[in-house]
């Protein structure tokens, strides 16, 4: 008998949970305006978070998906991606979209019931929010094709969940990535629970990195806390997609500290005891230590970037609130590029009875 | 130094050969455009609506995909708002099931969602309806399914060249149109067909035949059929209008007002089950338009609401002739 094939998934982390940086770290870690930059990003990613959850808490703001605890992912996939590229986000991917343009007032904005929020000020090319599951990993397979097709050094990054890695639509966006050699990154942020259902439920697989291989693809797990690596990570493999070496999947590790989304109470499914850990190896803490450690971070700095930081959300939080809600008639302006004749009839009634100040 | 005057070809082309020549011509001048899907390539489709285009545009344009139509349509969304008009092929309407959750959730709300940013102008292609001798799943027709959904275009050709005329149209269409080929008349009759890139209309009826005491509405396959029956009736002394609807969403019902104004009856026809049809939508807009003009209570001669037999029995299945004369003697009965 000979073994036709085989395969090993290697982990990366250099920043390990005492902040400790590994001896093979690469120059980005010892580059203190770099590293103090991806710290103030990762702030900014939460404080917007802090308040959106604050927002629907106070009925001020639809259900909304917190990105607590994935801000390290978030920086790190933005970074790692050209302004040209192609990102398609689940409804988690906050931060990234933040630091590739959208303003927080248009991320408020669609989470607060108006589809106006995903005709950004970010990429152009970029796909909105993707609600059902793995099904924007499909296109970003299509935009890596064009890309390709066009023999443009760019490519496409889809971020998926743990969950979704048991969805149709992402096994046949990975066959097809690799059968078409497409310029794709699949970015599994894998933060260990699908709504309730923890990952060893989702998949008898040992990683979720591995499940790239079938594909013909290049699977890796990065330590998802730790942003040195995430940002190396993908950083490289975006390098491959547009240099023509084809395909990657990143398993990034990481935990959900809040809850699904504003409407799911995690305490139904899982320990606090598991959630406190959780909390001292999230990636701000072991980012600050480690700025600490190297003396270029302090409390005086912390300070300022937390009023900067509440300046930044404050505003885009009375932008948000100032933005005229939709007119009813924008139901009909983006069905079809051209109205057809027999929604005419329809528009008009929904003109009759709009109601003023909308549906609050 | 001026080159020859371009002459049209005219060719008989059959609906599927008409298919081939739109995609060929659409393939030839614009870039843009990529065929995709299983076996379109070296194959040039199971049904060969896609022979020759492989070799003639290259393995770039016309893309021979892996075994998944999620993917098929997925990536087809992805491509439309990279730039690219796909035209993708589903082998056959009932495997076009996988990729229903891309047109729904995606291709039909992309440009909505994003308030115009993008924009996916794609068109999924598939051969539908029975009448083949076909195996299970290979027979039904689920056009319905498809017209209920806002953002959606539904294109049915029923002759060549409306199927040339059409088709060119899908592809230039800014949005996504899902384009349904009646397959038991794919090579059913040759048409002459001008070869020369014209797009016919999306969205309106066509009026094949002028009539004043009955108007027949229907589309695809069932054409042949209800334009049989005309000629019937006609030696009957009935004068029969014949309106195919050809883009059964978004629907022009004017057309079919303005015809029911004149002739005071209508019957329906067409292949899928009657439960819910597009059937049922135009009698309702009679109903709720033009109920003044009716003479007779509106009739649908439809597909029996079952599950569509194997091939022994598809004809009695599919409405025939003698259903659509019966349908219209019920109208004309005082």
């Amino acid at each position: 008998m000979n073994s036709v094939a085989h395969f090993e998934i290697e982990r990366v982390q250099y920043l390990d949970e005492q902040a400790q940086l590994a001896a093979d770290a690469p120059p980005l870690a010892n580059d203190r305006a770099a590293m103090t930059d991806l710290y103030r990003a990762m702030t900014r990613v939460r404080a917007f978070d802090a308040k959106a959850i604050n927002l629907q808490r106070t009925g001020k703001l639809g259900t909304y998906a917190s990105s607590l605890g994935h801000e390290a992912i978030h920086v790190g996939a933005a970074r790692a991606l050209e302004p040209a590229d192609v990102f398609a986000p689940t409804y988690r991917e906050h931060g990234v979209l933040l630091e590739r343009g959208v303003r927080m007032s248009e991320i408020l904005s669609y989470w607060g019931g108006d589809e106006s929020g995903m005709a950004w000020s970010g990429p152009a090319q970029d796909f909105p929010y993707c609600i059902p599951i793995a099904t924007q990993t499909l296109h970003a397979a299509g935009a890596a094709f064009a890309m390709k097709h066009r023999r443009q050094a760019r490519c496409a990054l889809a971020a998926l969940g743990d969950g979704a890695t048991s969805e149709g639509a992402f096994y046949e966006a990975l066959n097809a990535a690799g059968a078409m050699r497409l310029p794709l990154v699949f970015l599994v942020i894998n933060n260990r629970y699908a709504i309730s259902v923890p990952v060893h439920k989702q998949t008898g697989a040992a990683t979720l990195a591995q499940k790239a291989i079938a594909g013909g693809v290049p699977g890796i797990q990065v330590d998802g806390n730790d942003v040195i690596a995430v940002c190396d990570v993908l950083r490289q493999a975006a390098a491959r997609a547009r240099g023509g070496e084809g395909p990657s999947l990143v398993e990034a590790l990481t935990y959900r500290i809040g809850d699904h989304t504003t409407a799911d109470d995690a305490g139904r499914y899982r320990a606090g005891a598991e959630v406190e850990h959780a909390r001292q190896v999230e990636p701000l803490v072991r980012l600050r230590r480690y700025l600490s450690a190297r003396d270029w971070w302090d409390e005086n700095a912390e300070q300022a970037l937390r009023r900067d930081c509440d300046t930044r959300v404050n505003a885009a939080v009375k932008t948000y609130f100032a933005r005229p809600g939709p007119d009813p008639a924008q139901m009909f302006t983006h069905l079809f590029a051209r109205l057809p004749a027999r929604l005419e009839e329809q528009l008009d009634t929904v003109r009759i009875y709009a109601r003023p100040g909308g549906d609050d | 130094m001026p080159g020859p005057v371009a002459t049209t070809e005219m060719a008989e082309l059959t609906l599927i050969d008409a298919v081939t020549a739109a995609l060929a011509w659409e393939l030839g001048h614009d870039n843009t455009v990529i065929v995709m899907g299983e076996d379109v390539g070296v194959n040039g489709g199971v049904f060969r609506a896609t022979d020759g285009l492989q070799q003639k545009y290259g393995e770039d344009r016309v893309i021979d995909t892996p075994l998944a139509e999620a993917m098929i349509a997925g990536m087809a969304v992805g491509m439309a708002a990279e730039g690219l008009k796909p035209v993708a092929e589903i082998q056959f309407m009932g495997f076009i099931y996988p990729a229903v959750d891309q047109l729904i959730n995606h291709a039909a709300r992309l440009r909505n969602r994003t308030r115009g940013r993008l924009s996916c102008p794609m068109v999924l292609r598939a051969p539908f309806g029975g009448g083949i001798h076909a195996p299970e799943h290979h027979s039904e027709s689920t056009e319905a399914m498809f017209a209920h959904m806002p953002g959606l275009r539904v294109v049915i050709p029923s002759s060549p060249a409306r199927a040339y005329g059409l088709l060119l149209a899908a592809i230039r269409d800014p949005d996504p149109v899902v384009f349904l080929e009646p397959k038991r008349i794919y090579r059913l009759a040759r048409q002459e067909v001008a070869d020369d890139g014209a797009a016919l209309p999306l969205d309106v009826c066509y009026t094949l035949r002028e009539g004043e005491d009955v108007t027949l509405v229907t589309w695809g396959a069932m054409t042949h059929e209800t334009l049989q029956a005309a000629d019937a009736l006609g030696g009957e002394g009935v004068s029969a209008e014949v309106i195919d609807v050809a883009t059964i969403s978004p629907l022009d019902i004017d057309t079919i007002l303005e015809s029911v104004a004149r002739t005071g009856r209508l019957v329906i026809v067409h292949e899928a089950a009657r439960n819910c049809g597009v059937g049922a939508e135009i009698a309702a807009l009679v109903a709720e338009h033009g109920i003044y003009d009716l003479k007779a209570p509106v009739q649908r001669v439809a597909g029996f609401d079952t599950i569509m037999p194997l091939y022994q029995l598809e004809m009695d299945y599919l409405p025939g002739v003698a259903r659509i004369l019966d349908a219209v003697r019920v109208t004309l009965e005082d």
